[in-house]
């Protein structure tokens, strides 16, 4: 298991070291010539209106919480779902319970309009 | 070998610490948060703790430091470098921050840690699961309780908003 | 003969046992973990090179139009032009953007379209790294890119960027959770979190054991990769290219590497976990026949991804979130109770994979059912047309 992840290791380092090279020779080749038009924020082609902040939605925030929760959720359900073929039936019993509770916690999400945009 | 790996990780972990908080811009202390999360996953997998390791990252870097990134967005506090980093109360704070240290070097020098000569069995993921359903079910059964009232308690801030 | 047989594997052997005449261990293992790595991290530039031409060429052919045919024989060679254009254009950085986390962005997105090629078995005992956790490593690298593309948006000074990356991310993590619990049902079905595990337990390929499951992941699928119907992202109607909109020359390059990148490695993905993988008839005896057959059904995935992209229109963002909340997560956790249920009932292993299917498809009529049920109130109520 360590060699595994020696080449985890060594990959890794590869896989960042192609689009570095790839810059570097693009960064060679190409012509460099700045001037304020092309340096200008793009905005559908016209001047840009105001400070390049936006006000942030809070739904994107709560997306990412209820995202949270199932993803522990799923970290949960994966030791579970390769032990499961030696385990007895109370496994059935106590992974239905923790899915419905969740369940529960999604029902509530959807009908205090959280899920919506 | 292990011990090379071990100390260019932590080096790696700890100056990534380090930058989170000495970071101008409240953006990048988030990336060097996700780099010493990475960090950490890889002092996991050394080891030889995979199933956590992945786990860390998918938690910790795939929801928990986009949480913290959104949360950033929320709050207007990102695109401001020119606060003054060192408040007047930094002499005090570097006092008590060695006094800390040292303390802790003493007492993690003084416990008898227990060493793991047994190997890792190669069914742990195995033996984990069954211990959710087995041993600590009543831990697991409330963690989901848990999870749903932090969705419940989040939900409900988030929409007074 | 017998050589042939396991044509790929014996290679591997007879390279290894040469250089380790003169080399110590150490570099012998250490040489075949850079020589596995470069072949690997070429995966997304090959898949781009061969499936922007595909797709060129399938999008308009459904079109009713041939698609690029100058560029050499039947416009194959399409894909070069193109790269030779990125190379040499000129890379223009917005002021004011925040250069190194602009700079990282691309070559973070591009390193993780390779790395998720690490733990995909090509054949019978041919994965680089078949890692005890192989799907689990599958998803986190998922969230890499998640990040990159986050920094893509922050640091390109643009409110458009911005925008498009938020909604990207949120994309990304609605539908990443339908994705998981589908991957942890085949995982249930399987018992090991494996890849190569995965592939040998497929006797019957579990598109046909697990519909329900089949189904959410691919639409999932699509979904983490951008694609339409639901590429929302960066419809050029809507938000221009989205969060890498300020980038150009072979940054803008590593981002289009990174999507066809992504998308071939989804449908790998999709075929080790629900088609089988490097199965197919003959192969027990002749192994060297694996890689074959996977590249076959990687090619047949990616057809249907690019024929759905071709027919169906763009989803709006409402939709497309609600979607992944309100439909895939409960159709995925239902699957998943009843896969864990059936295999808890004493009957052999045969007729349990028989009620998979048959829940399964239970599952997907119910929920088509309430979506149709949903739609036509929707309609009512808002007094539209019929058609």
């Amino acid at each position: 298991m360590p060699s595994q992840y020696a080449f985890i290791g060594v990959f890794l380092l590869v896989a960042l070291a192609l689009p570095i090279i790839g810059l570097v020779l693009a960064w060679l080749i190409r012509p460099k010539k700045p001037n304020f038009a092309k340096n200008a924020t793009y905005e559908c082609g016209m001047e840009t209106i105001g400070d390049s902040w936006v006000q942030f939605k809070a739904q994107y925030y709560l997306y990412a919480l209820i995202f949270v929760v199932f993803d522990v959720e799923a970290v949960f359900i994966f030791p579970w779902a390769v032990a499961y073929g030696k385990l007895g039936l109370y496994a059935l019993v106590e992974m239905v319970l923790f899915i419905l509770i969740l369940l529960g916690g999604l029902l509530y999400a959807w009908r205090k309009k959280a899920l919506d945009w | 070998m292990q011990q090379v790996i071990f100390i260019v990780l932590s080096l790696l972990t700890l100056s990534a610490a380090v930058m989170v908080v000495a970071s101008r811009s409240l953006f990048r202390s988030a990336l060097w948060l996700i780099l010493a999360f990475a960090g950490i996953a890889m002092l996991f997998i050394l080891l030889q703790a995979e199933f956590l390791a992945f786990v860390h990252i998918l938690i910790y870097i795939g929801a928990i430091a986009i949480l913290i990134i959104f949360a950033i967005m929320l709050s207007r506090g990102v695109m401001d470098p020119n606060e003054p980093r060192f408040n007047d109360q930094w002499r005090l704070v570097i006092g008590f921050g060695a006094l800390l240290f040292v303390g802790l070097v003493v007492i993690m020098l003084r416990i008898p840690w227990p060493v793991n000569i047994v190997a890792v069995p190669a069914d742990a993921i195995q033996l984990l699961g069954a211990d959710f359903v087995g041993t600590y079910v009543i831990p697991f059964e409330v963690a989901s309780v848990l999870l749903v009232a932090a969705l419940i308690g989040a939900i409900v801030i988030a929409r007074e908003h | 003969m017998y050589y042939i047989q396991d044509l790929f594997v014996n290679i591997a052997r007879s390279w290894t046992s040469w250089i380790s005449g003169f080399l110590p261990l150490w570099a012998v293992s250490g040489v075949n973990y850079l020589i596995m790595a470069v072949i690997l991290v070429m995966m997304p530039v090959l898949a781009t090179l061969t499936l922007t031409w595909m797709e060129r060429k399938v999008i308009g052919r459904i079109q009713n139009r041939i698609g690029p045919n100058r560029v050499g024989p039947f416009g194959i060679f399409q894909a070069f032009a193109d790269a030779v254009k990125m190379l040499v254009k000129e890379d223009v950085i917005p002021t004011d953007a925040d250069r190194p986390v602009f700079n990282l962005a691309p070559i973070l997105i591009a390193a993780g379209a390779a790395l998720l090629w690490a733990v995909i078995p090509f054949g019978r005992g041919m994965a680089a790294a078949d890692l005890n956790v192989g799907v689990l490593y599958i998803i986190a690298i998922g969230s890499m890119t998640m990040i990159a593309m986050l920094m893509a948006g922050w640091s390109s000074n643009n409110k458009y960027a911005l925008i498009g990356a938020f909604r990207a991310v949120a994309q990304l993590l609605s539908y990443e959770v339908p994705m998981v619990l589908s991957i942890a049902t085949v995982a249930l079905v399987v018992g090991s979190m494996r890849m190569g595990a995965v592939v040998e337990a497929q006797v019957v390929p579990f598109v046909v054991v697990l519909p329900a499951t089949f189904v959410v992941y691919l639409m999932a699928g699509i979904a983490e990769t951008g694609r339409s119907p639901f590429d929302l992202l960066e419809a050029e109607s809507e938000i221009v290219a989205g969060y890498f909109v300020e980038y150009s020359g072979l940054k803008f390059g590593w981002f289009y590497i990174a999507e066809y990148g992504n998308l071939f490695a989804i449908s790998a993905i999709v075929t080790t976990l629900f088609l089988g993988g490097w199965r197919g008839p003959g192969v027990s005896a002749v192994p060297a026949l694996g890689p074959f057959y996977f590249i076959a059904k990687i090619v047949a995935v990616v057809f249907l991804m690019m024929w759905i992209r071709g027919t169906w229109p763009r989803v709006r963002i409402d939709q497309m979130l609600g979607l992944a909340w309100k439909v895939l997560v409960p159709v995925s956790l239902a699957n998943l109770l009843w896969v864990a249920f059936v295999m808890k009932l004493p009957l052999p292993t045969a007729l349990q994979w028989v009620l998979f299917v048959v829940g399964g498809l239970a599952v997907l009529a119910v929920a088509l059912g309430l979506l149709g049920r949903a739609g036509r109130r929707h309609v009512a109520s808002k007094g539209m047309v019929q058609t």
